[in-house]
């Protein structure tokens, strides 16, 4: 009961003085960004990697023999013989250990790897990662407590006539890559800074 | 990370630009500003670090005594010291040497003269200081022509003490030994082969 006797009751704000209100729809509460937004570097202290769109072999998977890859590939288990990626990515992660002959485009290192490597774009040794063998690549970017041995050969790519634009008809770039390319483009572009400053 | 200028460095990287396609031995480890530096001059670069195969091979127990160890010995040569004959032309050895026992040092000492080509240049670093108290251990990198990059590794005990002398004789199968005189107690070597 209320000081004069009137029933206390709440109000919703909005039927005051309208018709009653029918029910509503839901209001839409403001979306936040479906992309996460960071300050943080893109590759993150902990060494986290992004292995969404390759295929896995994970942890308790022991592989000898070939393997021959047409997507990029992580490793987070055993791998003995070879590993040929031509045009894509390989990663080794924190708990793989990898004794191969390895080919790829890329090949980012967070595990032990012994053999040589043939790498037609960047190697990224990371932090305790340990690589044992010989390099053959175009960049290569170490972090401080990786251990390497071996040899380090770095091949000039030679530059490709059909990719180099025209001057008097330069393309529009947003057509020239495909989407895995594109999401890969922001690490390549630091690696080659580092790796040639 | 400390850095200091060297006049040994920069007669080290006249070698270097003599010409390309050399392939240069590296013993402190792998780094971003070697491997930037010596590749971007077209040379090839092989790291080993020379201190963790010490450390991995002797640091159990006394580690100046196991180093005559045949056993321990022959599994150091193993690791750290299987490169081909004749497989360099230049060789940073930086202070690894001054961690050695004169007996395992005679035999690095043989290993590196047979892995050097005839002609190829080492640079070495030594302290002048003659107290055994351990002294800080770096690794050492490349940051440019004249200027080496330190970053520390905790301190160590040396085995020996070189003056000129020691020097000489310590390089005495090579062509030729030349010091440069620096204002801290570093002493820098360029040994050619």
């Amino acid at each position: 009961m209320s000081f004069f006797g009137k029933r206390e009751e709440p109000i919703p704000p909005k039927a005051v003085g309208g018709p009653p209100a029918a029910p509503k729809p839901p209001e839409p509460v403001p979306v936040k960004e479906a992309i996460q937004m960071s300050t943080l570097p893109s590759r993150m202290p902990e060494q986290r990697f992004d292995n969404a769109n390759s295929a896995v072999i994970g942890k308790s998977v022991v592989v000898k023999g070939q393997i021959l890859s047409r997507e990029d590939l992580t490793i987070e288990g055993e791998v003995e013989g070879t590993v040929e990626l031509h045009e894509h990515r390989l990663t080794v992660g924190l708990n793989g250990k990898v004794s191969a002959g390895v080919k790829a485009r890329e090949l980012v290192v967070l595990g032990s790897v012994h053999g040589n490597v043939d790498i037609t774009d960047k190697i990224d040794i990371r932090k305790d990662a340990k690589l044992v063998g010989d390099i053959k690549t175009a960049r290569i970017v170490i972090e401080d407590g990786a251990f390497f041995k071996g040899n380090i050969d770095i091949v000039r790519p030679e530059p490709s006539r059909q990719a180099a634009p025209s001057p008097a008809a330069p393309k529009p770039q947003a057509t020239a890559s495909g989407s895995a390319s594109t999401a890969t483009a922001p690490a390549v572009t630091a690696g080659a800074g580092d790796a040639k400053r | 990370m400390e850095t200091r200028q060297s006049n040994g460095l920069d007669q080290f990287c006249s070698l270097l630009e003599e010409r390309p396609g050399l392939a240069i031995l590296d013993l402190a480890g792998a780094s971003q500003g070697t491997i930037n530096f010596v590749t971007g001059l077209g040379h090839r670069l092989c790291f080993d670090d020379f201190l963790q195969h010490l450390d991995s091979s002797f640091a159990e127990g006394d580690f100046y005594e196991n180093q005559s160890d045949p056993h321990r010995v022959e599994e150091f040569v193993r690791c750290a010291l299987d490169f081909p004959d004749a497989n360099f032309d230049g060789a940073l050895v930086w202070d690894t040497l001054e961690y050695l026992t004169p007996s395992l040092l005679a035999l690095v000492m043989g290993r590196l003269h047979a892995m050097l080509r005839p002609g190829a240049v080492v640079l070495a670093l030594f302290h002048a200081q003659e107290q055994k108290a351990p002294i800080p251990s770096f690794s050492y990198r490349i940051q440019d022509r004249k200027t080496i990059a330190m970053a520390r590794r905790g301190d160590r005990q040396r085995a020996q003490f070189f003056n000129n002398r020691g020097l000489e004789k310590l390089f005495q199968d090579f062509k030729s030994v030349k010091f440069f005189l620096t204002r801290d107690a570093l002493r820098e070597v360029i040994v050619r082969r």
